[in-house]
């Protein structure tokens, strides 16, 4: 579109403030009707509280929201739906339990006392044909596919003649391939059916190839916007961050002699729903390899962590672990020095209300130095080797007594971290050790694994994010409805072969 | 014995009465407790709900002479019973568990509390419709004596199904039951669904209960119910969540029950305390066969697990 289009939706010098964190301050955002707006920014920037400043979930302390060239009192969010603006949440809002139906049913501002299913059936299948996705609309929630989810969201909010959408972090749960689709079709309807959408993300390939324009936000301040033909990925990162970012490259160090010290087969797993979730998985790592499992979210790949961590039993198949039978024990795994950095690692690796020094001592608290014979434990040699840690791996903690759920989320990660790569580690097993984390915090636990491996340890890297996995795995398997259904190396990967078969197509 | 063939089909015609009759305070109870739990609650309370309501019906049949009244009020009290238990629950930190064992025996308690002078008095039954007129056997007619009250639990099973299903509330209050963040965001105010939901279904327990005093067994004494309030909940959990299965289950749960008096009346006697605690045994058996380490509870609603 070359006319430039007036403003849709304006929020001018907004500034929000929770008790003494600052998380917007003078922020302005501008959207133009029937085009694409990214609003980037790292994890904590305050996208998400900007937009739901925008929804009327939060009241900006200072500052206004204009709808078209009016300042609108937007309280609720109910007030937002009335005026014909939609947000797609990160989180699906969707009622599993409820059909397809239901769930587009319900999300209408003002529904008739009683519902005329066949007549409503009738009218929202004409509806359907316009809508750039299809899906059944009898289908259970439950029985959809994390995409087919997201699709349902973005209809349900276009049925409703939405004329400003926004969507949060659209693509985390779709595959390379359905997120070009997704955005893709949101381009074309917004060029063509006067859609405005504003997308946040921290992804510059999306900003890139379909925003129009681009709002770029560092911590809770506005850091400038722009036409994104006007701009490229570096420029994009530097006002991310604030400064330029040297990316120290990974060191990989040939490795000699590989062993094999982590083998698993036909392992048979069923998910908290009965349903099995893995379905005969068998693979192997190396000393000195990183194997990295790549897939959408929901196919196996978080059950296959909690067997390996011993959160779940496996219904069948084996573990071994240099060459040994491997279930899960905290003997075996101090034998084996079988580490673990699992996904939201406050919840799966860490007791939040327990001290800093207390969670670095979990795995060796039982253990001479910190504990003497009859079972006591000895508190100074615990804090000594926390001070240590703490100093060691950087993390940033008021002191080795702060309870860890005080800590920041990339210092929750180092906590862990520290803790299962301070000694010698031959087997590691990591689950998107970088979600929601700052760049710099990425490089550096990056840094770490790429280390570990290169002191010899087998490392299997489950992660959502391709391009993590691209980076670190010397061998890449992509995993689809609990089966690996593809194996390649990052040197030979194509985008578009993993992405087909990460949709299990 | 020469009349056994005659002995056991009586055995089964009283079974299927003793269902309908048995299984008719079940029946409202866990249409109450099925109302409230679709709304994201659980009532443990229901049970002095039910006992309340068989007090104060009976009390208030007894004491204006009309049994239909006594409904009236039992449904009422049991509706206070269940403000009172929400208006508690929405306080912050208030798990619902506890605050229904504490309602059950607040309920308990002052139903006996109050029932101390109605014990002895004898107040007039509600009417039943005599479906067996056609027979000449008394066993026949006993057991087809349909009361009133189970044709409206049966009416109202299936239109809590429709309601829940294509009335705008009804879809409403399945939201609130199954996502409290996807309620709010449509603006719908939770705290007051779920505590019209749990005042109606303490309407339905107390109603329940006034089936029990004015019917079957029908008289007022402590030892009235034998945890009804309890099974329902049990129940539901059987029912998914459905009233039509509510409705098929409280039967199944009230054949149960009429087992053994049923057996008492045709001359087995032997076990006749095995047979009683059949409803008991089932209660068990079902919640042994829907518990699983490995798997969640299909239809159930998702706010249920938040406790």
């Amino acid at each position: 579109m070359n006319t430039v289009s007036p403003y849709v939706l304006e929020a001018i010098n907004i500034s929000k403030r929770f008790g003494e964190l600052i998380a917007l301050d003078n922020v302005t955002l501008k959207l133009r009707a029937a085009s694409v707006h990214a609003l980037l920014g790292e994890n904590g920037a305050g996208k998400s509280t900007l937009v739901k400043c925008i929804m009327g979930y939060y009241q900006p302390d200072v500052g206004e929201v204009l709808f078209g060239d009016r300042q609108q009192a937007i309280t609720q969010p109910h007030d937002a739906l009335l005026l014909g603006i939609g947000m797609v949440y990160q989180h699906f809002t969707l009622i599993p339990n409820m059909s397809v139906a239901e769930n587009i049913i319900l999300s209408r501002p003002r529904l008739p006392l009683i519902i005329h299913w066949r007549k409503e059936m009738a009218e929202l299948k004409r509806r359907m044909q316009g809508m750039p996705f299809q899906i059944p609309l009898d289908a259970p929630i439950t029985s959809l596919s994390a995409g087919e989810k997201q699709k349902v969201e973005i209809i349900k909010q276009l049925l409703l003649n939405t004329k400003v959408l926004i969507l949060d972090e659209p693509t985390s749960v779709l595959t390379p391939t359905e997120a070009d689709e997704v955005l893709g079709k949101i381009q074309t309807m917004s060029r063509e059916q006067h859609l405005s959408v504003l997308i946040i993300t921290h992804k510059f390939r999306e900003v890139m190839n379909f925003a129009d324009e681009v709002t770029v936000l560092r911590k809770g301040r506005y850091v400038g916007s722009a036409r994104v033909d006007q701009v490229s990925p570096p420029i994009l990162a530097a006002m991310m961050v604030g400064h330029e970012i040297i990316n120290t490259p990974l060191q990989r160090i040939p490795t000699t002699n590989p062993r094999p010290l982590l083998k698993i087969a036909d392992l048979k797993v069923t998910d908290d729903a009965g349903v099995t979730a893995l379905t005969g998985l068998s693979l192997s790592v190396n000393s000195g390899e990183i194997v990295g499992i790549a897939g959408v979210s929901g196919n196996g790949q978080r059950e296959l962590m909690q067997v390996m961590a011993g959160q779940r039993a496996a219904h069948s198949g084996s573990i071994t672990v240099n060459a040994e039978a491997y279930t899960a024990s905290r003997a075996q795994m101090r034998r084996h020095k079988f580490h673990c950095l699992p996904e939201e690692p406050l919840r799966n690796a860490c007791v939040a209300s327990m001290s800093v020094a207390d969670n670095l001592a979990f795995r060796r608290f039982d253990r001479p130095p910190f504990a003497v014979h009859n079972g006591l434990l000895n508190r100074k040699a615990i804090t000594q080797r926390a001070k240590e840690l703490i100093h060691r791996f950087a993390i940033k903690t008021p002191g080795p007594s702060t309870p860890v759920g005080n800590l920041s989320g990339g210092n929750v990660q180092r906590t862990v971290l520290a803790r299962e790569l301070a000694d010698e580690v031959d087997v590691l097993l990591v689950a998107n050790p970088c979600f929601g984390l700052d760049f710099g915090a990425v490089a550096d636990i990056h840094q770490q694994i790429m280390a570990a491996r290169n002191r010899g340890t087998a490392v299997l890297l489950i992660s959502e994010d391709l391009d993590e996995i691209l980076e670190l795995s010397d061998r890449l398997l992509v995993i689809s409805n609990g089966k690996l259904v593809h194996e390649t190396t990052p040197e030979h990967a194509e985008l578009t072969t993993i992405g087909k078969f990460m949709a299990g197509h | 014995m020469n009349d056994t063939g005659l002995g056991f089909s009586g055995v089964l015609i009283a079974v299927l009465g003793g269902a309908v009759r048995v299984g008719t305070p079940f029946l409202f109870v866990s249409l109450g407790e099925c109302l409230t739990e679709k709304s994201g609650r659980i009532n443990l309370g229901l049970e002095g709900n039910l006992i309340m309501g068989a007090m104060s019906g009976y009390a208030v049949a007894y004491l204006s002479g009309s049994p239909w009244l006594g409904v009236l009020v039992a449904g009422t009290s049991g509706m206070l019973l269940g403000f009172l238990h929400a208006l508690l629950c929405q306080q912050q930190r208030v798990n619902d568990i506890a605050v229904g064992i504490a309602m059950m025996m607040f309920g308990t308690g002052l139903a006996f509390y109050l029932g101390k002078s109605f014990i002895q008095p004898v107040a007039p039954r509600l009417p039943a419709i005599a479906l067996g007129g056609w027979s000449d056997s008394a066993v026949v007619r006993a057991a087809l004596d349909i009361n009133v009250l189970f044709i409206i639990g049966t009416l109202l099973a299936v239109a809590m199904a429709w309601f829940f299903r294509h009335a705008k509330w009804g879809l409403l209050l399945r939201t609130v039951g199954e996502s409290r963040n996807a309620a709010l965001a449509m603006g719908i105010n939770v705290h007051r669904v779920r505590l019209y939901a749990t005042m109606a279904g303490g309407f339905l327990a107390g109603v329940g209960g006034s089936f029990l005093s004015l019917y079957y067994p029908g008289s007022w004494n402590e030892g009235l119910s034998s945890g009804q309030g309890l099974m329902a909940v049990a129940l539901v959990i059987f029912a998914r969540w459905n009233p039509l299965y509510c409705l098929y289950t409280s039967l199944l749960f009230g054949g149960a029950a009429a087992l053994g008096p049923a057996l008492q009346s045709v001359g087995v006697s032997g076990g006749y305390y095995l047979f009683n605690a059949a409803p008991y045994i089932l209660t068990l058996g079902i919640m042994m066969m829907t518990a699983s380490s490995q798997q969640r509870c299909a239809g159930m609603p998702g706010e249920l697990s938040n406790v």
